[in-house]
């Protein structure tokens, strides 16, 4: 492996990430024989897929190259939701080695499936995600996401395991518990949503634990949309590099694109997931660099192969080289998802841009919410943002700065004026998975 | 002679001020006077207690923001033009005074204004250089109970 030390500028190499740094042609010479595969096996085995290509008048054969892909249709949340549970899969249940469901906010949950392939498919990715973070043997990872029908907690447990790390299967909540673990434990990494991790940093320092002392130094944080000043306030206050994970449990759960040490955008293992950008108003596909909604297909899923799936996710990709030598595209942080966008006085708002605005602020306040309410057809936009101690001042006047501080902040922002109320520490309700930010009261 | 204020940070709704009163209550712990600064958003309640110590840490333990800060106390003489006196001795110093409230000590008989200056030790000189006296803590909580 020594051509790819050279590679690489990580103090570790390891040989799982050999086939992130494959030459592009080799890249995609693969994607293409593997994509072939996929849509055969979605044609032959998934009526829905089968009858939208011949509503398109497609074969299988229709794909020769890889730019081909554009002649297939999209597949979308609600076609899982249609078939409900069962109906996209693509063996028999006696292959079907794992079931896992996502949490279904509007009526019934998405079910996924897994062959055996499948599930060391998953744990090849994620093992190539810690180890593009420098995550290694001898590391003490505390999996802090959620174990049972979310991907999270059981994706990033066979990855680290499979690495050699150490794992501690902690799942979310009890953040004492979360706490002392990581405190005896010589805890050395940690994965959970970056809102959850926020929540352990404040209930540590009430706890007078100080996190620098700690071992820990690194923590893979994904599962939902955050923002750079929120990375950079993570690492300020914990000492620690935060990496930013993606993945969906359409496509295979977390692991679909992971940050390398460098930390600048995801890198998607494009020897498994095929991506494009397109525009979400007309579905075009866009080039590298163009802002869009990613849309991915998976190239090697069994059970449940995903043709031309669409995320949500507003990014982009890159082609740009990374430092590290890594070949995978790069895509850019996630920081909002189409369906989080919410429309306030016909203005379009992703609670992300909110987010950005009030760690403009100095003093910068992470923990926060969005109220919206409607009084007398006009609507409101409340932002809440709880009070820390470095920025209370006892002074009335200081802290009306403040709060116009913030308002003004979010007003430049998003061109609209949101009433910006201070609240007491933790008013504001914890998640030990994803954060809820927007509360939307209005009755339409 | 500097007092030691605590500041506590409330949210403006119903019950958000009996909280920390009840918690004081529970440990025992003894308020000298309190002043609650209120905006339609939220309220600043500050307190002087002679433990304020335990105080911040019971308060903090539930969660409760708090800042302590340097006030000074002045006992206000019993005669007309009194207060008017003191006020005038602050501008003529070109005192920033950030805020201030009078409160009495009960079975004392005694006005005294706790002020908030931005600089408290220079206000201390000023004051005691035009013959003001500020009240120790320990003459202030003297006549306290528990």
């Amino acid at each position: 492996m020594s051509n790819h030390q050279s590679l690489s500028s990580s103090p570790r190499f390891h040989p799982v990430s050999a086939p992130d740094f494959l030459p592009g042609e080799q890249l995609r010479s693969l994607q293409l024989h593997r994509l072939k595969s996929m849509v055969q096996l979605a044609y032959d085995h998934v009526p829905l897929f089968r009858s939208r290509m011949e509503e398109r008048s497609l074969t299988p054969a229709a794909v020769r190259t890889l730019s081909d892909i554009e002649l297939l249709p999209f597949t979308v949340k609600s076609d899982l939701r249609d078939t409900y549970p069962f109906g996209l899969f693509a063996r028999p249940m006696k292959d079907i080695v794992r079931l896992h469901a996502s949490s279904g906010t509007t009526g019934k949950p998405i079910v996924v499936a897994y062959t055996k392939n499948d599930l060391q498919v998953w744990t090849n990715v994620m093992t190539r995600s810690f180890a593009a973070c420098g995550v290694h043997e001898g590391d003490i990872v505390q999996n802090a996401y959620g174990y049972g029908l979310f991907t999270g907690g059981l994706g990033a447990h066979y990855g680290a395991e499979a690495l050699g790390a150490t794992v501690i299967p902690i799942s979310g909540g009890n953040t004492q518990r979360q706490l002392m673990v990581m405190k005896d434990f010589g805890v050395t990494a940690i994965c959970c949503t970056p809102s959850y991790f926020l929540h352990l940093l404040d209930q540590a320092a009430e706890s007078g634990v100080d996190l620098e002392k700690l071992a820990l130094r690194a923590g893979i944080f994904g599962a939902e949309p955050w923002t750079e000043s929120m990375r950079q306030r993570i690492q300020a206050l914990s000492g620690i590099k935060a990496y930013d994970i993606y993945g969906l449990s359409e496509i295979v759960g977390p692991g679909v694109a992971m940050e390398c040490h460098c930390q600048c955008g995801p890198h998607i293992f494009e020897d498994y997931f095929y991506p494009e950008i397109i525009d979400p108003q007309t579905g075009k596909v866009l080039q590298d660099e163009e802002e869009g909604e990613l849309v991915l297909t998976t190239l090697s899923k069994e059970a449940m192969p995903m043709l031309r799936y669409r995320t949500r996710d507003i990014t982009a990709l890159t082609r740009q080289q990374c430092e590290c030598g890594r070949s995978l595209r790069r895509i850019k942080r996630i920081s909002r998802r189409s369906d989080d966008m919410f429309i306030i006085r016909g203005v379009n708002v992703y609670p992300s841009q909110i987010e950005s605005a009030l760690l403009k602020v100095e003093g910068a306040l992470p923990h926060y919410q969005i109220v919206l309410s409607r009084e007398r057809d006009l609507d409101i936009m409340e932002v809440q943002v709880e009070v820390t101690p470095e920025v209370f001042s006892d002074t009335v006047g200081a802290l009306e700065r403040l709060q116009g501080q913030l308002s003004k902040s979010i007003e430049i922002t998003v061109g609209l004026h949101a009433n910006v109320r201070l609240v007491q520490p933790r008013a504001i309700q914890r998640s030990e998975g994803k954060a809820k930010r927007v509360i939307d009261q209005r009755k339409l | 002679m500097k007092v030691k204020q605590l500041s506590v940070f409330l949210e403006n709704k119903p019950g958000t001020l009996s909280r920390p009163v009840q918690i004081l209550a529970q440990g025992r712990v003894n308020i000298l006077t309190l002043c609650l600064a209120d905006t339609s958003n939220f309220g600043i309640l500050r307190l002087i207690l002679r433990d304020w110590e335990t105080a911040k840490s019971l308060l903090e333990a539930q969660g409760f923001i708090v800042k302590e800060t340097d006030i000074l106390v002045v006992e206000v003489p019993n005669k007309p033009g009194g207060l008017a006196d003191i006020l005038e001795v602050i501008t003529q110093a070109g005192l920033n005074v950030e805020y201030m409230y009078g409160f009495t000590v009960k079975n004392e008989n005694r006005a005294l204004l706790a002020f908030r200056f931005a600089d408290p030790d220079a206000a201390g000189v000023a004051l005691a250089k035009a013959g003001i006296n500020t009240v120790k803590a320990s003459q202030l909580f003297q006549a306290m109970v528990g």
